[in-house]
């Protein structure tokens, strides 16, 4: 079981490097040179602080697309192009190869997200010329911005397992941005009356609350995150994406494959 | 034990905007193969040969039925690592060459990790990709992708094969390879299961076939008996282009071809025939009884099925 997880995985992860998914690392050396190069130039001891909030949000957004643009072919391509067929004819499970496709998309990230942090350690020097502890909070930035992968990553292939990947592209989108303004969302829930309390609430708690794994802004002006933010939102992506995925199994357990 | 056994496998899609209109794709389906025959499932384009692999793979779920593979329900992801299955028009993923798409395969099948290699250099060697394993499947035309099909379905040694139309995007010589291969396989003492639309083929392999037309089976049998239906005629070919006066009185259809003559007399006037041909001291070349072809079978069941359909309305 375990096995046949992991060679669908490694060959989705291959699959992703043969169509040069891993270029994007290339437009974001560019960017993060040229940001680099023109923030040391103008020298206004803000220069971490834009090189850190550049650097992961591009980090993040890079990822993101990546997710949701492979993430919604994962299942609906293979339907399509009838590749799934000589795998599902063979002893494996209709949710072994959802979870292998999962994992396979989540590596993919986790290897381009480690390349790109590279990037964004070594613009971090060249404008500071040293390390401070204070940087070592980037890798936690990192860390959430990989717990929003796995969500995103969960989120599309519950998509494809349904949905056209054009559909699917925009459900997943839509739901990053809602899920960006999560928490706006949960306080305009708390100051609605009613019915439409009771609907904002739902929403609210529903769509994948992407605004608490943004501590990008914080870390930039080298604010501390709390021990305990750390559990919640490991806690929280690991549930979120479960049940994503467990949908996704839910719902491809039981689709005809015309 | 029976290699399959169809137990009324049924399968209706519900179509339209609202999924309301039912439309059959197969009626209730019994059917058995017995372990170690090559058994041809004909049939036109539509008439349900994809839709029954497709249920017996678990790609699709029946409407109501079951089936037995191996002695196992049909069901079981176990039994699938005895199974090999090539799908009508097979696509691979195209990022990966020959060898690696073998790998991944037989990594799924569970195919041991000492064996995995020796396994598919001698699957490649079989299906005649060994030259260009290293390539990747993008650059593959049809026939090789038709043969890396073939591959992929016998890689881990199964004792069950299904081919959909197996012979489709093959050249004449490609074709006789697959049947050699297929005769192999059944010298190996594996069940193969096929669906095609070449009669030619079928009647040149099969041990049995059945014919399946809008979802329904409409005949089953040994190639053998199909074929040698007797319509109560015989065909009688002598040596020479004279046609005796006698032989046209027993209401025979004459046809000189070079310097033979073929008829088609009722079976009981053949000894006035082989008489007449004896007065005009004409050779007599042959005497045989005229057998259905398996394309006349194949037409003649579908032509009733249409006839049954059409007087039905």
């Amino acid at each position: 079981m375990k096995a046949r997880i992991a060679h669908i995985a490694s060959n989705t992860f291959r699959e992703a490097v043969r169509d040069r998914v891993l270029y994007n690392l290339i437009a974001f050396a560019v960017l993060l040179s040229g940001a680099a190069i023109l923030v040391g130039q103008i020298s206004i001891e803000i220069e971490k602080l834009v090189v850190i909030n550049l650097g992961l949000t591009a980090v993040s957004l890079f990822g993101i697309v990546i997710a949701i643009f492979i993430g919604i072919g994962l299942v609906s391509k293979e339907i399509e192009k009838r590749t799934l067929y000589t795998v599902l004819s063979r002893p494996v499970r209709r949710w072994e190869f959802i979870v292998g496709k999962f994992c396979g998309l989540a590596g993919t990230l986790v290897v381009n997200t480690f390349f790109m942090a590279i990037g964004v350690f070594a613009a971090l020097f060249y404008v500071s010329h040293k390390f401070v502890r204070a940087d070592a909070l980037v890798l936690v930035a990192l860390y959430f911005i990989v717990l929003e992968f796995l969500i995103i990553c969960s989120l599309a292939l519950l998509f494809s397992s349904f949905s056209s990947p054009l559909l699917s592209a925009v459900f997943a989108f839509s739901l990053f941005v809602i899920g960006s303004f999560a928490e706006d969302l949960r306080g305009f829930a708390g100051m609605a009356h009613g019915f439409t309390r009771w609907l904002v609430t739902g929403a609210a708690y529903l769509v994948p609350n992407f605004s608490a794994l943004n501590v990008i802004s914080s870390i930039a002006h080298e604010q501390p995150v709390a021990a305990q933010l750390i559990w919640h939102n490991t806690l929280y992506a690991l549930f979120y994406a479960t049940m994503a995925l467990s949908g996704a199994v839910l719902i491809f357990e039981h689709r005809n494959l015309k | 034990m029976p290699a399959i056994e169809i137990l009324g496998l049924e399968k209706t899609y519900f179509v339209g905007f609202w999924r309301k209109r039912p439309k059959c794709a197969l009626r209730p389906l019994h059917l058995t193969v017995e372990d170690g025959e090559i058994f041809g499932f004909l049939g036109p384009n539509g008439a349900g040969k994809t839709t029954t692999l497709k249920l017996l793979m678990g790609l699709v779920f029946p409407t109501s039925g079951s089936a037995r593979l191996l002695g196992r329900d049909w069901t079981d992801p176990e039994v699938k690592a005895q199974i090999g299955f090539l799908p009508e028009q097979p696509y691979f993923y195209d990022h990966l060459t020959a060898n690696e798409l073998l790998n991944y395969y037989a990594q799924l099948s569970g195919v041991p990790g000492k064996e995995r290699s020796r396994r598919v250099e001698s699957t490649l060697q079989r299906v005649g990709l060994t030259d260009v394993k290293g390539v990747q499947l993008r650059k593959f035309s049809k026939g090789m992708l038709q043969r890396v099909g073939i591959a992929q379905a016998i890689l881990h040694d199964p004792k069950l094969v299904f081919f959909d139309e197996p012979m489709s995007g093959l050249d004449p010589m490609g074709r006789r390879e697959v049947r050699d291969l297929m005769e192999q396989l059944k010298h190996e003492g594996k069940t193969v299961f096929f669906s095609t639309h070449i009669l030619s083929d079928a009647e040149a392999l099969c041990d049995r076939v059945a014919i399946i037309h809008q979802g329904e089976l409409r005949g089953i049998g040994a190639v053998a008996d199909l074929t040698s239906s007797v319509h109560g005629k015989v065909e009688v070919i002598w040596q020479g282009t004279h046609v005796p006066a006698s032989m046209k009185a027993l209401g025979a259809e004459c046809h000189v071809t070079g310097d033979t003559v073929r008829a088609v007399i009722d079976e009981n006037q053949q000894d006035a025939a082989i008489d007449a041909l004896r007065r005009e001291r004409l050779p007599l070349i042959a005497l045989t009884p005229v057998r259905t072809s398996l394309e006349a079978y194949f037409v003649e069941k579908l032509q009733r099925a249409e006839t049954t359909a059409g007087s039905g309305k």
